[in-house]
Protein backbone atom coordinates (compact mmCIF):
# COMPACT_ATOMS: atom_id res chain seq x y z
CA UNK A 1 0.00 0.00 0.00
CA UNK A 2 1.57 3.69 -0.98
CA UNK A 3 0.98 5.88 1.62
CA UNK A 4 -1.26 8.08 -0.33
CA UNK A 5 -3.59 4.89 0.50
CA UNK A 6 -2.88 4.29 3.49
CA UNK A 7 -3.97 7.82 4.36
CA UNK A 8 -6.97 6.95 2.79
CA UNK A 9 -7.95 4.39 4.57
CA UNK A 10 -7.22 5.84 7.90
CA UNK A 11 -8.77 9.19 7.31
CA UNK A 12 -12.76 8.21 7.25
CA UNK A 13 -12.96 6.76 10.40
CA UNK A 14 -10.64 9.20 12.58
CA UNK A 15 -12.48 12.15 11.17
CA UNK A 16 -15.47 10.10 11.99
CA UNK A 17 -14.31 9.28 15.76
CA UNK A 18 -13.10 12.58 16.96
CA UNK A 19 -15.72 14.54 15.15
CA UNK A 20 -17.94 11.86 16.77
CA UNK A 21 -16.07 13.03 20.48
CA UNK A 22 -16.33 16.55 19.68
CA UNK A 23 -19.61 16.08 19.38
CA UNK A 24 -20.65 13.74 22.16
CA UNK A 25 -18.40 16.82 24.45
CA UNK A 26 -20.37 19.90 22.85
CA UNK A 27 -23.86 18.90 22.93
CA UNK A 28 -23.66 17.70 26.82
CA UNK A 29 -21.59 20.94 27.37
CA UNK A 30 -24.35 22.83 26.42
CA UNK A 31 -27.47 20.83 27.10
CA UNK A 32 -25.45 20.59 30.54
CA UNK A 33 -27.69 17.52 32.17
CA UNK A 34 -26.47 15.99 35.16
CA UNK A 35 -23.50 14.14 35.21
CA UNK A 36 -24.47 10.49 36.14
CA UNK A 37 -26.85 10.79 33.10
CA UNK A 38 -23.80 10.70 30.21
CA UNK A 39 -20.47 11.93 31.77
CA UNK A 40 -18.27 13.68 29.05
CA UNK A 41 -15.45 12.14 27.59
CA UNK A 42 -12.97 14.79 28.97
CA UNK A 43 -14.05 13.62 32.59
CA UNK A 44 -14.17 10.14 31.39
CA UNK A 45 -10.48 10.68 30.44
CA UNK A 46 -9.94 12.66 33.78
CA UNK A 47 -11.10 9.34 35.55
CA UNK A 48 -8.80 7.45 33.72
CA UNK A 49 -5.57 9.34 34.98
CA UNK A 50 -6.73 9.58 38.17
CA UNK A 51 -7.32 5.69 38.83
CA UNK A 52 -4.82 4.61 36.27
CA UNK A 53 -2.98 2.15 38.41
CA UNK A 54 -6.48 0.65 39.54
CA UNK A 55 -7.73 0.34 36.05
CA UNK A 56 -4.52 -0.77 34.75
CA UNK A 57 -4.26 -3.81 36.95
CA UNK A 58 -8.03 -4.54 36.90
CA UNK A 59 -7.49 -4.26 32.99
CA UNK A 60 -4.66 -6.69 32.84
CA UNK A 61 -6.46 -9.71 35.16
CA UNK A 62 -9.67 -9.19 32.52
CA UNK A 63 -7.57 -9.59 29.96
CA UNK A 64 -5.50 -12.52 31.34
CA UNK A 65 -9.17 -14.40 31.38
CA UNK A 66 -10.29 -13.01 28.32
CA UNK A 67 -7.20 -14.15 26.14
CA UNK A 68 -6.45 -17.57 28.26
CA UNK A 69 -10.41 -18.38 27.70
CA UNK A 70 -10.31 -17.26 24.61
CA UNK A 71 -7.16 -19.56 23.46
CA UNK A 72 -8.71 -22.25 25.47
CA UNK A 73 -11.83 -22.21 23.75
CA UNK A 74 -10.35 -21.84 20.08
CA UNK A 75 -7.94 -24.93 20.79
CA UNK A 76 -11.02 -27.06 22.01
CA UNK A 77 -13.38 -25.48 19.06
CA UNK A 78 -10.48 -26.58 16.44
CA UNK A 79 -9.99 -30.07 17.79
CA UNK A 80 -13.37 -31.08 18.22
CA UNK A 81 -13.92 -29.80 14.89
CA UNK A 82 -11.56 -31.46 13.37
CA UNK A 83 -12.69 -34.80 14.92
CA UNK A 84 -16.31 -33.90 13.89
CA UNK A 85 -15.24 -33.42 10.22
CA UNK A 86 -13.05 -36.41 10.35
CA UNK A 87 -15.24 -39.51 11.90
CA UNK A 88 -19.25 -39.34 10.82
CA UNK A 89 -19.67 -41.17 14.36
CA UNK A 90 -18.17 -38.42 16.37
CA UNK A 91 -20.10 -35.82 14.66
CA UNK A 92 -23.37 -37.44 15.13
CA UNK A 93 -22.03 -37.60 19.13
CA UNK A 94 -20.87 -33.96 19.01
CA UNK A 95 -23.15 -31.88 17.04
CA UNK A 96 -26.51 -32.24 18.81
CA UNK A 97 -24.51 -31.53 22.20
CA UNK A 98 -22.39 -28.73 21.07
CA UNK A 99 -25.55 -26.67 20.02
CA UNK A 100 -27.26 -28.00 23.02
CA UNK A 101 -24.92 -26.35 24.88
CA UNK A 102 -24.84 -23.20 22.18
CA UNK A 103 -28.64 -23.13 23.35
CA UNK A 104 -27.78 -22.02 27.12
CA UNK A 105 -28.16 -19.17 28.37
CA UNK A 106 -24.24 -19.25 29.02
CA UNK A 107 -24.01 -16.06 30.94
CA UNK A 108 -26.48 -17.38 32.93
CA UNK A 109 -24.12 -20.41 34.00
CA UNK A 110 -21.83 -17.73 35.71
CA UNK A 111 -23.25 -18.19 39.50
CA UNK A 112 -23.52 -21.66 38.73
CA UNK A 113 -19.71 -21.66 37.89
CA UNK A 114 -18.91 -19.49 41.03
CA UNK A 115 -19.82 -21.99 43.16
CA UNK A 116 -18.34 -25.18 41.19
CA UNK A 117 -14.64 -23.14 41.29
CA UNK A 118 -15.02 -21.28 43.97
CA UNK A 119 -16.75 -17.66 44.13
CA UNK A 120 -13.39 -15.87 43.96
CA UNK A 121 -11.33 -18.04 41.80
CA UNK A 122 -10.66 -17.20 37.98
CA UNK A 123 -11.56 -20.04 36.98
CA UNK A 124 -15.43 -19.85 36.30
CA UNK A 125 -14.62 -16.60 34.47
CA UNK A 126 -12.34 -18.20 31.99
CA UNK A 127 -15.02 -20.80 32.21
CA UNK A 128 -17.53 -18.82 31.01
CA UNK A 129 -15.21 -17.27 28.00
CA UNK A 130 -14.08 -20.66 27.17
CA UNK A 131 -18.33 -21.62 26.41
CA UNK A 132 -18.54 -19.16 24.57
CA UNK A 133 -15.82 -18.70 22.39
CA UNK A 134 -16.38 -22.33 21.60
CA UNK A 135 -19.24 -22.65 19.65
CA UNK A 136 -18.87 -19.86 16.64
CA UNK A 137 -14.87 -21.43 16.23
CA UNK A 138 -16.60 -24.68 16.20
CA UNK A 139 -19.02 -24.23 13.83
CA UNK A 140 -17.25 -22.04 11.46
CA UNK A 141 -13.91 -24.69 11.39
CA UNK A 142 -16.30 -27.28 10.86
CA UNK A 143 -17.47 -25.29 7.93
CA UNK A 144 -14.01 -24.60 6.65
CA UNK A 145 -13.13 -28.45 6.62
CA UNK A 146 -15.73 -29.88 5.17
CA UNK A 147 -16.69 -27.62 2.72
CA UNK A 148 -13.81 -28.03 -0.02
CA UNK A 149 -13.69 -28.15 -3.60
CA UNK A 150 -14.54 -31.22 -4.82
CA UNK A 151 -11.49 -30.75 -7.26
CA UNK A 152 -8.89 -30.48 -5.02
CA UNK A 153 -10.19 -33.78 -2.98
CA UNK A 154 -10.14 -35.67 -6.29
CA UNK A 155 -6.79 -34.26 -6.92
CA UNK A 156 -5.28 -35.53 -3.37
CA UNK A 157 -6.82 -38.78 -3.96
CA UNK A 158 -5.50 -39.17 -7.27
CA UNK A 159 -1.98 -38.76 -5.33
CA UNK A 160 -3.01 -41.45 -3.51
CA UNK A 161 -2.87 -39.28 -0.44
CA UNK A 162 -3.73 -40.23 2.49
CA UNK A 163 -6.57 -38.80 5.43
CA UNK A 164 -3.85 -37.22 7.42
CA UNK A 165 -1.88 -35.39 4.36
CA UNK A 166 -5.25 -34.40 3.08
CA UNK A 167 -6.75 -32.92 6.14
CA UNK A 168 -3.12 -31.15 6.34
CA UNK A 169 -2.61 -30.03 2.91
CA UNK A 170 -6.07 -29.07 1.99
CA UNK A 171 -9.06 -29.47 4.68
CA UNK A 172 -6.89 -27.08 7.45
CA UNK A 173 -5.73 -24.01 4.86
CA UNK A 174 -8.98 -24.28 3.38
CA UNK A 175 -10.71 -23.64 6.94
CA UNK A 176 -8.50 -20.71 8.24
CA UNK A 177 -10.67 -17.78 6.30
CA UNK A 178 -13.40 -19.38 8.11
CA UNK A 179 -11.45 -19.82 11.13
CA UNK A 180 -10.63 -15.84 11.43
CA UNK A 181 -14.10 -14.95 10.73
CA UNK A 182 -14.84 -16.69 14.21
CA UNK A 183 -12.12 -15.65 15.85
CA UNK A 184 -12.90 -12.06 14.71
CA UNK A 185 -16.12 -12.40 16.52
CA UNK A 186 -15.16 -14.56 19.33
CA UNK A 187 -12.03 -12.12 20.22
CA UNK A 188 -14.80 -9.51 21.05
CA UNK A 189 -17.02 -12.10 22.47
CA UNK A 190 -14.63 -13.10 25.15
CA UNK A 191 -14.24 -9.41 26.70
CA UNK A 192 -17.23 -9.34 26.88
CA UNK A 193 -18.19 -12.63 28.24
CA UNK A 194 -14.56 -11.88 30.27
CA UNK A 195 -16.60 -8.82 31.91
CA UNK A 196 -20.06 -9.66 32.45
CA UNK A 197 -19.15 -13.11 34.21
CA UNK A 198 -16.91 -10.58 36.89
CA UNK A 199 -20.42 -8.84 37.68
CA UNK A 200 -21.01 -12.37 39.71
CA UNK A 201 -17.77 -12.81 41.11
CA UNK A 202 -13.92 -13.96 40.62
CA UNK A 203 -11.44 -11.57 41.25
CA UNK A 204 -12.38 -8.37 42.90
CA UNK A 205 -9.48 -6.36 40.96
CA UNK A 206 -10.79 -6.84 37.38
CA UNK A 207 -13.06 -4.94 35.18
CA UNK A 208 -16.33 -6.22 35.40
CA UNK A 209 -16.08 -5.51 39.64
CA UNK A 210 -15.04 -2.12 38.68
CA UNK A 211 -17.50 -1.34 36.86
CA UNK A 212 -20.57 -3.18 39.07
CA UNK A 213 -19.04 -1.38 42.20
CA UNK A 214 -18.29 2.06 41.03
CA UNK A 215 -21.74 2.23 39.38
CA UNK A 216 -23.14 1.01 43.32
CA UNK A 217 -21.48 3.88 44.60
CA UNK A 218 -23.20 6.40 41.53
CA UNK A 219 -19.43 7.14 40.46
CA UNK A 220 -20.35 6.49 37.00
CA UNK A 221 -17.92 8.43 35.55
CA UNK A 222 -15.38 5.74 37.21
CA UNK A 223 -17.63 3.04 35.66
CA UNK A 224 -17.17 4.48 31.98
CA UNK A 225 -13.57 4.44 32.76
CA UNK A 226 -13.81 0.58 33.19
CA UNK A 227 -16.25 0.82 29.99
CA UNK A 228 -13.53 2.09 28.10
CA UNK A 229 -10.54 0.41 28.90
CA UNK A 230 -12.75 -2.95 28.19
CA UNK A 231 -13.75 -1.59 24.59
CA UNK A 232 -9.80 -0.62 24.18
CA UNK A 233 -9.04 -4.49 25.27
CA UNK A 234 -11.87 -5.71 22.82
CA UNK A 235 -10.30 -3.51 19.78
CA UNK A 236 -6.59 -4.31 20.89
CA UNK A 237 -7.57 -8.05 20.63
CA UNK A 238 -9.59 -8.11 17.44
CA UNK A 239 -6.35 -6.44 16.07
CA UNK A 240 -4.01 -8.79 17.23
CA UNK A 241 -6.12 -11.93 15.16
CA UNK A 242 -6.43 -9.52 12.23
CA UNK A 243 -2.41 -9.43 12.54
CA UNK A 244 -2.36 -13.71 12.92
CA UNK A 245 -4.93 -13.49 9.75
CA UNK A 246 -2.41 -11.52 7.65
CA UNK A 247 0.57 -13.56 8.95
CA UNK A 248 -0.86 -17.11 8.69
CA UNK A 249 -2.45 -16.28 4.62
CA UNK A 250 -0.08 -14.26 3.04
CA UNK A 251 -2.38 -15.08 -0.37
CA UNK A 252 -5.05 -13.82 1.30
CA UNK A 253 -3.17 -10.40 1.30
CA UNK A 254 -2.09 -10.24 -2.36
CA UNK A 255 -6.30 -10.89 -3.13
CA UNK A 256 -7.37 -7.73 -0.76
CA UNK A 257 -4.48 -5.61 -2.38
CA UNK A 258 -5.70 -6.28 -5.50
CA UNK A 259 -9.00 -6.52 -5.48
CA UNK A 260 -8.48 -2.72 -3.10
CA UNK A 261 -6.14 -1.08 -6.04
CA UNK B 1 -10.39 -64.65 -16.95
CA UNK B 2 -6.88 -62.68 -17.42
CA UNK B 3 -5.94 -59.82 -14.95
CA UNK B 4 -3.13 -57.98 -16.89
CA UNK B 5 -2.69 -56.65 -20.00
CA UNK B 6 0.05 -56.31 -22.12
CA UNK B 7 2.24 -53.02 -20.94
CA UNK B 8 2.82 -51.89 -24.33
CA UNK B 9 -0.42 -50.42 -23.74
CA UNK B 10 -1.59 -47.23 -21.34
CA UNK B 11 -4.99 -47.40 -20.65
CA UNK B 12 -7.29 -50.36 -21.31
CA UNK B 13 -11.11 -50.86 -20.85
CA UNK B 14 -12.48 -54.57 -21.15
CA UNK B 15 -16.40 -54.60 -21.10
CA UNK B 16 -16.21 -51.97 -18.14
CA UNK B 17 -19.49 -50.80 -16.42
CA UNK B 18 -20.46 -48.20 -14.59
CA UNK B 19 -23.82 -48.03 -12.99
CA UNK B 20 -24.98 -45.80 -9.85
CA UNK B 21 -27.24 -46.28 -7.21
CA UNK B 22 -27.50 -50.18 -8.88
CA UNK B 23 -31.15 -51.64 -7.69
CA UNK B 24 -32.45 -48.24 -6.55
CA UNK B 25 -35.64 -46.24 -7.95
CA UNK B 26 -33.18 -43.70 -9.01
CA UNK B 27 -30.61 -45.44 -10.92
CA UNK B 28 -28.34 -44.63 -13.58
CA UNK B 29 -26.65 -47.04 -16.22
CA UNK B 30 -23.67 -44.43 -16.74
CA UNK B 31 -21.50 -46.40 -18.83
CA UNK B 32 -22.39 -49.73 -20.59
CA UNK B 33 -19.86 -52.32 -21.82
CA UNK B 34 -16.87 -49.84 -22.63
CA UNK B 35 -14.12 -51.38 -24.44
CA UNK B 36 -11.21 -49.43 -25.69
CA UNK B 37 -7.79 -49.38 -25.51
CA UNK B 38 -4.90 -46.25 -25.59
CA UNK B 39 -1.42 -47.20 -26.93
CA UNK B 40 1.55 -46.20 -24.68
CA UNK B 41 2.51 -42.50 -25.99
CA UNK B 42 -0.63 -42.49 -28.05
CA UNK B 43 -3.42 -38.95 -27.24
CA UNK B 44 -7.14 -40.25 -27.40
CA UNK B 45 -10.02 -37.31 -27.17
CA UNK B 46 -13.37 -38.92 -25.34
CA UNK B 47 -15.88 -36.56 -26.87
CA UNK B 48 -19.60 -36.78 -26.35
CA UNK B 49 -22.93 -34.76 -25.33
CA UNK B 50 -22.90 -34.11 -21.54
CA UNK B 51 -24.26 -36.56 -19.43
CA UNK B 52 -22.64 -39.56 -21.81
CA UNK B 53 -20.73 -40.57 -18.82
CA UNK B 54 -16.76 -39.70 -20.26
CA UNK B 55 -15.98 -37.83 -17.40
CA UNK B 56 -16.99 -41.22 -15.70
CA UNK B 57 -14.79 -43.26 -17.83
CA UNK B 58 -11.75 -40.79 -16.44
CA UNK B 59 -12.73 -41.43 -13.41
CA UNK B 60 -13.14 -44.96 -13.50
CA UNK B 61 -9.14 -44.65 -15.40
CA UNK B 62 -8.18 -42.84 -12.45
CA UNK B 63 -9.25 -45.60 -10.70
CA UNK B 64 -11.41 -42.71 -7.77
CA UNK B 65 -14.84 -44.78 -8.51
CA UNK B 66 -15.01 -48.40 -9.30
CA UNK B 67 -16.14 -50.07 -12.44
CA UNK B 68 -19.43 -52.12 -11.61
CA UNK B 69 -18.55 -54.40 -13.92
CA UNK B 70 -15.68 -55.37 -16.24
CA UNK B 71 -12.37 -53.92 -15.79
CA UNK B 72 -9.93 -51.39 -16.06
CA UNK B 73 -6.11 -51.80 -16.72
CA UNK B 74 -3.56 -48.74 -16.60
CA UNK B 75 0.09 -49.75 -17.05
CA UNK B 76 -1.40 -53.29 -17.39
CA UNK B 77 -2.61 -52.78 -13.85
CA UNK B 78 -6.03 -52.41 -12.01
CA UNK B 79 -6.64 -48.87 -12.03
CA UNK B 80 -6.94 -48.45 -8.39
CA UNK B 81 -3.27 -50.32 -7.94
CA UNK B 82 -2.75 -47.58 -10.74
CA UNK B 83 -3.38 -44.85 -8.50
CA UNK B 84 -1.52 -45.84 -5.36
CA UNK B 85 1.48 -46.32 -7.57
CA UNK B 86 0.86 -42.54 -8.90
CA UNK B 87 1.02 -44.14 -12.70
CA UNK B 88 -0.54 -41.05 -13.78
CA UNK B 89 -1.18 -37.07 -12.73
CA UNK B 90 -4.69 -35.76 -13.78
CA UNK B 91 -5.99 -32.38 -15.02
CA UNK B 92 -9.85 -30.68 -14.23
CA UNK B 93 -11.61 -28.11 -15.70
CA UNK B 94 -11.09 -25.94 -12.79
CA UNK B 95 -7.80 -25.92 -12.39
CA UNK B 96 -8.21 -26.88 -8.59
CA UNK B 97 -4.86 -25.00 -7.66
CA UNK B 98 -4.05 -24.38 -3.78
CA UNK B 99 -4.82 -20.50 -3.37
CA UNK B 100 -2.22 -21.04 -0.26
CA UNK B 101 0.52 -22.35 -2.02
CA UNK B 102 2.81 -20.66 -4.59
CA UNK B 103 2.96 -21.45 -8.01
CA UNK B 104 6.24 -23.48 -7.30
CA UNK B 105 4.76 -24.90 -4.01
CA UNK B 106 1.76 -25.91 -5.96
CA UNK B 107 3.73 -27.96 -8.84
CA UNK B 108 5.84 -29.36 -5.84
CA UNK B 109 2.94 -30.75 -4.06
CA UNK B 110 2.74 -34.27 -5.18
CA UNK B 111 6.64 -34.39 -5.27
CA UNK B 112 6.21 -33.50 -1.47
CA UNK B 113 3.68 -36.32 -0.77
CA UNK B 114 6.29 -38.43 -3.04
CA UNK B 115 8.52 -37.94 -0.17
CA UNK B 116 11.34 -35.76 -2.53
CA UNK B 117 13.95 -34.09 -1.09
CA UNK B 118 13.87 -30.21 -1.24
CA UNK B 119 16.57 -29.78 -3.57
CA UNK B 120 14.92 -32.38 -5.82
CA UNK B 121 12.04 -30.70 -5.72
CA UNK B 122 13.17 -27.27 -6.63
CA UNK B 123 14.84 -28.84 -9.29
CA UNK B 124 11.82 -30.30 -10.90
CA UNK B 125 9.43 -27.14 -10.02
CA UNK B 126 12.07 -25.04 -11.78
CA UNK B 127 11.73 -27.71 -14.86
CA UNK B 128 8.33 -27.76 -14.81
CA UNK B 129 7.43 -23.87 -14.93
CA UNK B 130 10.27 -23.70 -17.74
CA UNK B 131 8.25 -26.69 -19.90
CA UNK B 132 4.81 -24.82 -19.06
CA UNK B 133 6.74 -21.25 -19.49
CA UNK B 134 6.39 -19.32 -16.29
CA UNK B 135 9.75 -19.70 -14.94
CA UNK B 136 8.94 -15.89 -13.50
CA UNK B 137 5.88 -16.70 -11.99
CA UNK B 138 6.99 -19.60 -9.02
CA UNK B 139 6.52 -16.88 -6.23
CA UNK B 140 2.92 -16.02 -7.35
CA UNK B 141 -0.10 -16.94 -5.28
CA UNK B 142 -2.78 -18.64 -7.88
CA UNK B 143 -4.80 -15.69 -7.63
CA UNK B 144 -2.28 -13.58 -9.26
CA UNK B 145 -3.15 -15.65 -12.63
CA UNK B 146 -4.95 -15.91 -15.49
CA UNK B 147 -7.07 -18.44 -16.03
CA UNK B 148 -4.90 -19.89 -18.87
CA UNK B 149 -1.59 -19.06 -16.48
CA UNK B 150 -3.68 -21.37 -13.83
CA UNK B 151 -4.28 -24.26 -16.26
CA UNK B 152 -0.34 -24.78 -17.13
CA UNK B 153 0.32 -25.06 -13.59
CA UNK B 154 -2.01 -27.65 -12.97
CA UNK B 155 -0.41 -29.35 -16.38
CA UNK B 156 2.93 -28.79 -14.76
CA UNK B 157 1.68 -30.22 -11.02
CA UNK B 158 0.25 -33.09 -13.17
CA UNK B 159 3.44 -33.90 -14.75
CA UNK B 160 5.85 -33.31 -11.90
CA UNK B 161 6.71 -36.42 -10.74
CA UNK B 162 6.85 -37.74 -14.31
CA UNK B 163 4.34 -39.98 -14.61
CA UNK B 164 3.54 -42.12 -18.02
CA UNK B 165 0.11 -41.27 -18.41
CA UNK B 166 -2.25 -38.19 -18.04
CA UNK B 167 -5.81 -37.81 -17.66
CA UNK B 168 -7.32 -34.31 -18.98
CA UNK B 169 -10.94 -33.98 -18.20
CA UNK B 170 -12.08 -30.71 -20.20
CA UNK B 171 -9.23 -28.71 -18.83
CA UNK B 172 -9.46 -25.81 -21.22
CA UNK B 173 -13.79 -25.53 -20.82
CA UNK B 174 -13.68 -22.60 -18.80
CA UNK B 175 -11.08 -20.71 -21.60
CA UNK B 176 -11.50 -18.09 -23.59
CA UNK B 177 -11.02 -19.22 -27.66
CA UNK B 178 -8.23 -17.39 -28.04
CA UNK B 179 -5.97 -18.61 -24.63
CA UNK B 180 -8.01 -22.26 -25.73
CA UNK B 181 -6.13 -22.77 -29.17
CA UNK B 182 -2.70 -21.41 -27.66
CA UNK B 183 -2.72 -23.89 -24.58
CA UNK B 184 -3.53 -26.53 -27.62
CA UNK B 185 -0.33 -25.90 -29.03
CA UNK B 186 1.48 -26.12 -25.59
CA UNK B 187 -0.32 -29.57 -24.75
CA UNK B 188 1.11 -30.63 -28.13
CA UNK B 189 4.23 -29.37 -27.78
CA UNK B 190 4.64 -30.55 -24.07
CA UNK B 191 3.23 -34.14 -25.23
CA UNK B 192 5.86 -34.11 -28.12
CA UNK B 193 8.44 -33.41 -25.66
CA UNK B 194 7.35 -35.52 -22.44
CA UNK B 195 6.19 -38.60 -24.36
CA UNK B 196 3.32 -38.63 -21.86
CA UNK B 197 0.37 -41.39 -23.04
CA UNK B 198 -2.90 -38.49 -22.75
CA UNK B 199 -6.56 -39.42 -22.31
CA UNK B 200 -8.64 -35.68 -22.70
CA UNK B 201 -12.35 -35.37 -22.41
CA UNK B 202 -14.13 -32.42 -24.32
CA UNK B 203 -16.95 -31.48 -25.45
CA UNK B 204 -15.64 -29.22 -28.61
CA UNK B 205 -15.15 -31.16 -31.97
CA UNK B 206 -12.63 -29.13 -33.37
CA UNK B 207 -10.39 -29.25 -29.65
CA UNK B 208 -10.55 -33.10 -30.19
CA UNK B 209 -9.85 -33.78 -33.81
CA UNK B 210 -6.71 -30.68 -33.13
CA UNK B 211 -5.12 -32.37 -30.52
CA UNK B 212 -5.93 -36.18 -30.41
CA UNK B 213 -4.56 -39.21 -32.98
CA UNK B 214 -7.77 -40.78 -32.09
CA UNK B 215 -11.10 -39.13 -31.29
CA UNK B 216 -13.69 -41.46 -29.00
CA UNK B 217 -17.30 -40.59 -30.00
CA UNK B 218 -19.45 -41.34 -27.11
CA UNK B 219 -23.50 -41.68 -26.68
CA UNK B 220 -25.81 -40.66 -23.70
CA UNK B 221 -27.59 -42.87 -21.42
CA UNK B 222 -26.24 -45.22 -21.34
CA UNK B 223 -23.00 -44.11 -22.21
CA UNK B 224 -21.70 -46.28 -25.12
CA UNK B 225 -18.50 -45.65 -27.83
CA UNK B 226 -20.35 -45.22 -31.24
CA UNK B 227 -17.16 -43.95 -33.47
CA UNK B 228 -13.44 -44.91 -33.17
CA UNK B 229 -12.10 -41.96 -35.48
CA UNK B 230 -8.53 -42.11 -36.50
CA UNK B 231 -7.04 -38.54 -37.08
CA UNK B 232 -3.84 -38.36 -39.25
CA UNK B 233 -3.17 -34.57 -39.78
CA UNK B 234 0.51 -35.16 -39.39
CA UNK B 235 2.25 -32.41 -36.69
CA UNK B 236 0.00 -29.86 -35.66
CA UNK B 237 0.77 -26.55 -36.83
CA UNK B 238 -0.72 -22.79 -37.37
CA UNK B 239 -1.87 -24.34 -40.84
CA UNK B 240 -3.91 -27.51 -39.32
CA UNK B 241 -6.66 -25.28 -38.26
CA UNK B 242 -6.98 -24.35 -42.18
CA UNK B 243 -6.27 -27.73 -43.57
CA UNK B 244 -9.46 -29.48 -45.46
CA UNK B 245 -8.56 -32.62 -43.78
CA UNK B 246 -8.90 -30.76 -40.53
CA UNK B 247 -12.74 -29.93 -41.77
CA UNK B 248 -13.08 -33.45 -42.79
CA UNK B 249 -12.62 -34.57 -39.50
CA UNK B 250 -14.58 -32.25 -37.94
CA UNK B 251 -17.62 -33.18 -40.02
CA UNK B 252 -16.89 -36.73 -39.56
CA UNK B 253 -17.06 -36.44 -35.54
CA UNK B 254 -19.78 -33.91 -35.83
CA UNK B 255 -22.01 -36.66 -38.05
CA UNK B 256 -21.38 -39.35 -35.55
CA UNK B 257 -22.57 -37.37 -32.28
CA UNK B 258 -25.39 -36.44 -34.67
CA UNK B 259 -26.36 -40.07 -35.10
CA UNK B 260 -26.71 -40.83 -31.30
CA UNK B 261 -28.14 -37.13 -30.48
CA UNK B 262 -31.42 -37.72 -28.42
CA UNK B 263 -34.33 -35.99 -30.31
Amino acid sequence: MTNHARLRAIAPPLVVGVGGLALWELVLTVLNPKAFVLPRPSVIAGKVVEQWSTIITATTNTGFIAVTGLIAGALLGIMVAILVSRFQIVSEAVTPLAVAVNAIPIIALAPIFNFWFGLRSPRSNQGIVVLLVFFPVFVNSVRGLTEVHRGQLDLMESFAASTWETLKEVRIPNALPYLFTSLKIASSLAVIAAIVAEYFGGDQAALGQLIVQQAALSRYSSAWAGVLAGTLMGMALYLVVVGLERWFMPWRVTEIERSGS
Amino acid sequence: MSTSAPVSVAVEARAASKIFSRGKPNQVVALESINLSVRQGGFVALIGPSGCGKSTLLRLMAGLVPATEGEIFVNGKAADQARRDRDYGMAFQSASLFDWRTVTRNIELPLELLGWSKDQRSKRSAEMLDLVQLSDFGDHYPNQLSGGMQQRVAIARALSFKPSILLMDEPFGALDEMTREHMQAELLRIWEDTQTSVVFVTHSIPEAVFLAQRVIVMSPRPGRIVADIDVDLGPRGFGTREDPEFFNKITEVREALRAVEVP
